[in-house]
């Protein structure tokens, strides 16, 4: 599946593509299927979201979106190292994920 | 050390309004990101992997304890609590909201601090000897010459828009200990033989895709005509560097394409007409800049004894203290490399103390190294045991300078955008894996320097041992180096061959280790034995 | 006949000089250099700006194109000529834009015709901005370090 990713504007938070929204959670993450530029483009006008862009993601064992490269999961969670940071603080088998 | 004029703040003042002006003009969409990119970028704001990313400079390494405690307040009140010092001896924040940069920059304009072309195609902070104005075996304080240099170069209005990003180093020792010619200028201050003091220009040296030891240009620039020789490279180089391919934009590639004898008539050339334009600043600028960089008023009569019947601390003293050229002080060196650690990040409340010490013990001064540890210069070593107690109690006193656990690494794919593999954690588990050993002790002084991608943040060429994180098909693979350095011997490493895993590589660095130790000869570093046995050894022992 | 080299005076946004435009033909710096007559020259980023010393006292135009912001070469260009004395009109065309502009002036430029009209305030803002400069260019101002030490 193709999925929507970029930061806020104004807070630099890493968002995804609901359908709706940007979304803090990959969980969120919709197939675009091949709507990537018309959304992007009209999403990036309006300034509700920057520098979006479009990556291949999968759905995991549990239904779960799981982007293909592990820079986006890195995204999707926050850094490997400091878990205190991440979106899961409380799932230390969240860093298996992204790994 | 220096201290703004009003001048100096109102010029930086500007810069903080200039950029709220544009920060505006992006939130309310009249600036798209295309051309905003390159205006956040010269104020050290990056996209990164989870946020915006704020680089703030640390002109030659150098603070006070005002400007540290801003760092933490900053840390405190707009990021998550902690800050990372980095090769560059700057620092960043990792979680900066693009509607909060603006007030960021007006508290750091409160301390005389700013984010000034810590990014961007443009001349960055220039760095320098951390043990500036008080290593024994200095000429001078080459931060005076930095310091002229950094006012010349801000916001320069003929060079914001180089081919590329542009690093300038002055030091002033034989001793390198700011990788000197790994710069795109290079420069050494000198003596000549009418005992004068002159800049020597090494220019087109870098790390990068293509590393390349710096050439000696000219071996003696007269120092009133410091800024007019940059500018005449910085001429050339913006004239004809490569535009045409991003990884062929660095001086370093201009230099070796033309030759540097050729690149060198360019510059003499663009010299003498120079010479006719009157940008030189007077003599009586440097004289003016000196002053604020005069020696403290050390202590005479100090004892140049400490007790060392506490072996934990006279091992903290053997390995982080360096000679002083006052008697009775000596630079004490506070890693932020505890085993496990996360190398060159502090908290809150390490910053807070390492300022509140800066003050107490080092006449208000303490300095950031390229290595991503901090210095206090100026410590009386009867106050030596003092000191650690309390740097020990902070987790702050890891006697291990210098050491293979003193790791250079960058962000990484931890944090930044343009990573290909992760740093941190390889850090760590090297670092853990010599604590378990204990090898690390026998081994001495082994600098190991991480990168995440061919960037070479973390300065992987230069390591006595090298790390490069690659991306192999999606997964995080790491190739191992030997024989860099970037001291005054400076050396390129070599790859040994195949990469490794993230395990595989923390093995294949202890066996690399292994080899040092089973052929040293005595007094032999792990560079020298390398150096004189070459790579077969440990290859064999890596791939055999 | 083929297009016109340059810009129209109509494009001309911002200008800071009293002269009369000139509004005759612009060529290339090598038809410069190999021909004769022109008085009005437009720079490329890969021209060589020093062609053009030999025959400063005939140029009344000098236009220096940025096809794209993030090229500097034309700043160069601009400072080298006017470090050589020309006194002629210096113009920017191209994507100028609000935050480079103050930049150009301070090497030289005296008119701009940016590729697409900027904001007259952020313009003037953005030439008000910095009470100083820190280097001594050819736009006349006094450095910092003059001011220090007189
Ligand atoms: S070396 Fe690469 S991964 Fe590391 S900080 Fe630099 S750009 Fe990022």
């Amino acid at each position: 599946m193709k999925i929507l990713t970029g930061n806020d504007l104004k807070t630099g938070a890493v968002t995804w593509w609901d359908g709706q929204d940007w979304s803090l959670h990959v969980e969120d993450a919709v197939d675009v299927g091949d709507k990537a530029e018309e959304i992007m483009g009209r999403e990036e006008s309006a300034r509700r979201v920057n520098v979006p862009y479009a990556i291949d993601a999968e759905l995991d064992g549990n239904g779960k979106v799981r982007p293909a490269h592990i820079k986006d999961r890195v995204r999707a969670l926050g850094p490997t190292v400091r878990p205190d940071l991440t979106l899961k603080p409380t799932e230390p088998e969240a860093l298996n994920w992204v790994i | 050390m220096y201290k703004y004029d009003q001048y100096d703040q109102a010029m930086v003042d500007a810069r903080v309004e200039e950029f709220r002006d544009q920060t505006r003009r992006r939130l309310d969409g009249s600036l798209a990101e295309e051309h905003f990119r390159p205006l956040r970028l010269m104020n050290g704001l990056y996209l990164q992997l989870h946020a915006y990313m704020l680089r703030v400079a640390v002109p030659y390494g150098t603070l006070n304890s005002d400007q540290m405690h801003a760092l933490a307040d900053i840390a405190e009140k707009y990021d998550r609590g902690y800050g990372h010092f980095t090769t560059r001896q700057n620092i960043q924040y990792n979680w900066i909201k693009l509607e909060d940069a603006p007030d960021i920059l007006a508290d750091l304009a409160k301390v005389e601090m700013h984010a000034i072309q810590t990014s961007g195609n443009c001349i960055r902070n220039i760095s320098s000897d951390h043990f500036a104005g008080a290593a024994a075996d200095e000429l001078v304080d080459p931060r005076p010459y930095a310091e002229i240099l950094r006012q010349w170069s801000s916001f320069h209005p003929e060079f914001s828009y180089l081919p590329r990003k542009f690093k300038i180093c002055v030091i002033a020792s034989d001793t390198d200990r700011a990788a000197m010619r790994l710069h795109d200028i290079g420069i050494q201050i000198v003596k000549n033989d009418a005992g004068e003091l002159g800049a020597a220009f090494y220019v087109g040296g870098g790390m990068g895709r293509t590393p390349i030891i710096a050439p000696c240009i000219n071996e003696f620039v007269p120092l009133d005509q410091l800024v007019t020789y940059s500018e005449a490279c910085l001429r050339v180089y913006n004239r004809y560097g490569r535009r045409d391919n991003k990884y062929k934009a660095r001086i370093k590639i201009l230099v070796h394409e033309l030759g540097k004898e050729e690149y060198t008539r360019q510059v003499e050339e663009e010299f003498a007409h120079m010479l006719e334009q009157g940008v030189e600043p007077p003599l009586a600028e440097l004289e003016r800049i000196k002053t604020y960089f005069q020696d403290p008023d050390f202590k005479t009569g100090l004892t140049d004894r400490a007790d060392r019947s506490d072996p934990d601390f006279a091992l903290w003293i053997d390995r982080n203290c360096h000679k002083h050229k006052a008697p009775g002080y000596v630079s004490a060196t506070i890693s932020l490399k505890p085993v496990g650690g996360i190398p060159g990040d502090a908290s809150v409340e390490q910053m807070h103390l390492m300022a509140n010490l800066a003050k107490e013990y080092s006449f208000d001064e303490c300095r950031v190294t390229h290595a991503q540890n901090i210095v206090l210069p100026h410590v009386e070593i009867g106050r030596l045991h003092e000191l650690w107690t309390k740097l020990e109690e902070a987790g702050l006193g890891t006697p291990n300078l210098d050491r293979i656990d003193d790791i250079i690494a960058c962000p990484g794919l931890d944090y930044c955008s343009l990573a290909n593999a992760r740093s941190i954690p390889v850090a760590q588990k090297i670092s853990e894996r010599f604590a378990a050993n204990g090898k690390a002790d026998e081994l001495g002084q082994l600098k190991l320097k991480i990168s995440g991608c061919i960037n070479a943040c973390g300065h992987h060429h230069a390591g006595h041992i090298g790390i490069l994180g690659v991306d192999r098909k999606g997964v995080e693979n790491y190739q191992l180096l030997l024989g860099g350095s970037e001291a005054e011997d400076t050396s390129l490493g070599k790859i040994t061959g195949p990469g490794f895993s993230e395990d595989g590589i923390v093995d294949a660095v202890e066996k690399a280790a292994d080899v040092y130790l089973a052929h040293r000869e005595d007094g032999e570093r792990f560079l020298d034995t390398y150096r004189r046995i070459g790579m077969d050894p440990f290859k064999e022992a890596l791939y055999g | 006949m083929a297009k016109e080299l340059g810009v129209s005076p109509d494009a001309v946004q911002f200008r800071f000089r009293d002269d009369e435009m000139v509004d005759h033909g612009m060529v290339t710096v090598d038809s410069f250099v190999e021909q004769s007559n022109a008085s009005a020259v437009r720079i490329e980023p890969g021209d060589d700006a020093r062609e053009l010393l030999p025959f400063l006292d005939r140029l009344a135009l000098v236009e220096v194109n940025f096809p794209v912001f993030g090229d500097g070469r034309g700043y160069s260009a601009a400072r080298i000529l006017r470090e050589a004395g020309y006194t002629g009109e210096l113009r920017a065309v191209g994507e100028v834009l609000v935050d480079q502009i103050a930049y150009m002036r301070r090497c030289g430029f005296d008119a701009f015709a940016p590729d697409s009209k900027l904001n007259e305030a952020d313009v003037e803002a953005a030439f008000a901005r910095f009470p100083e400069v820190y280097q001594k260019t050819v736009d006349g101002a006094a450095p910092i370090w003059k001011l220090r030490h007189g």
